[in-house]
């Protein structure tokens, strides 16, 4: 119960933290040269990409990328898929 | 190429099933301005753009798109999980249902297929970023109609991120064009289409 908790409240700060980068990414397409907004979305692609390593260490990865350790069996394979609700 | 995140954009948690919501939201997965069609526009208008931040810009928003096609249809199947036979047939969900069960197929709400001819690939970047910004409208007063007609707050809270989107999306396609419009450097330039006439002046790739 607890581990479900601490599952969720990950996805739930990778699901904010991943928003700031899909937004942040559309707004240095058209403002390149933005150096303030280009430090911002550095951090947080930077945040982005430590937090999806914890959860694919903890509970299986999330993408490709982030299956980069031994595991016993291949989670990627079995783990849920996002659209049945209550994971994210 | 893409890779896939095992994750929703914004989550989908819906409680209650409801039939006759899933038939009118169905609209924004494959209806004439549903989000299937916004990603296959911008993701083949690039192609012939030839200015790099805006091919990126439809790129980005074009895979932002597939991410809410996803999502839509995480609503339409949640809405539409476990229905019985008599929530079916009372819904006016039957038609549907017996061509799809309940699977997610892309149509309007109104049946018609997805079809790519809800959406152009002109090869002119201003005349192509001028559709993109209609299409954003043209969503966003869909999502609209959807929050008049479909009260629960577990739908509405998704329609209403998703709204917000169409809206910063028609911000950076307006930028875009007035990059576009920057770069010709004519008096005027819409005489010309700078993807394809030699007479503009410079772009990315040529």
């Amino acid at each position: 119960m607890k581990q479900e908790a601490s599952k969720k409240a990950l996805l739930a700060e990778i699901t904010q933290v991943g928003f700031a980068v899909d937004e942040m990414t559309l707004y240095l397409d058209t403002h390149p040269y933005e150096m303030e907004a280009i430090d911002y979305l550095t951090y947080y692609v930077r945040r982005k990409n430590q937090l999806m390593k914890e959860y694919a260490y903890q509970y299986g990865p999330l993408t490709i990328a982030t299956a980069d350790h031994r595991q016993d069996v291949w989670s990627w394979a079995l783990l849920p898929m996002p659209w049945n609700g209550g994971d994210c | 190429m893409w890779s896939y995140e095992r994750r929703l954009q914004y989550p989908v948690n819906i409680k209650d099933t409801d039939a006759k919501a899933a038939q009118i939201i169905i609209s924004q997965y494959g209806g004439p301005d549903g989000e299937l069609g916004a990603s296959m526009r911008y993701l083949s208008q690039r192609f012939t753009i030839p200015y790099n931040e805006v091919a990126g810009l439809l790129t980005d928003i074009g895979t932002e798109e597939l991410g809410h096609f996803e999502i839509i249809g995480a609503i339409v199947h949640q809405l539409t999980r476990d229905l019985s036979m008599e929530e079916i047939e009372k819904s006016g969900f039957a038609p549907y249902y017996v061509d799809h069960t309940l699977a997610l197929w892309p149509q309007a709400a109104g049946g018609v297929p997805h079809n790519a001819c809800q959406y152009q690939s002109k090869g002119d970047p201003i005349t192509d970023l001028m559709e993109d910004m209609a299409a954003e409208q043209k969503a966003r007063t869909t999502y609209d109609n959807i929050l008049r007609m479909v009260k629960d707050p577990d739908v509405c809270d998704v329609i209403k991120f998703l709204r917000a989107r169409e809206i910063v999306h028609f911000q950076r396609f307006g930028e875009a064009l007035r990059i576009v419009q920057d770069k010709l450097n004519e008096k005027n330039f819409y005489a010309f289409n700078p993807a394809f006439d030699t007479c503009t002046t410079k772009t990315d790739n040529r």
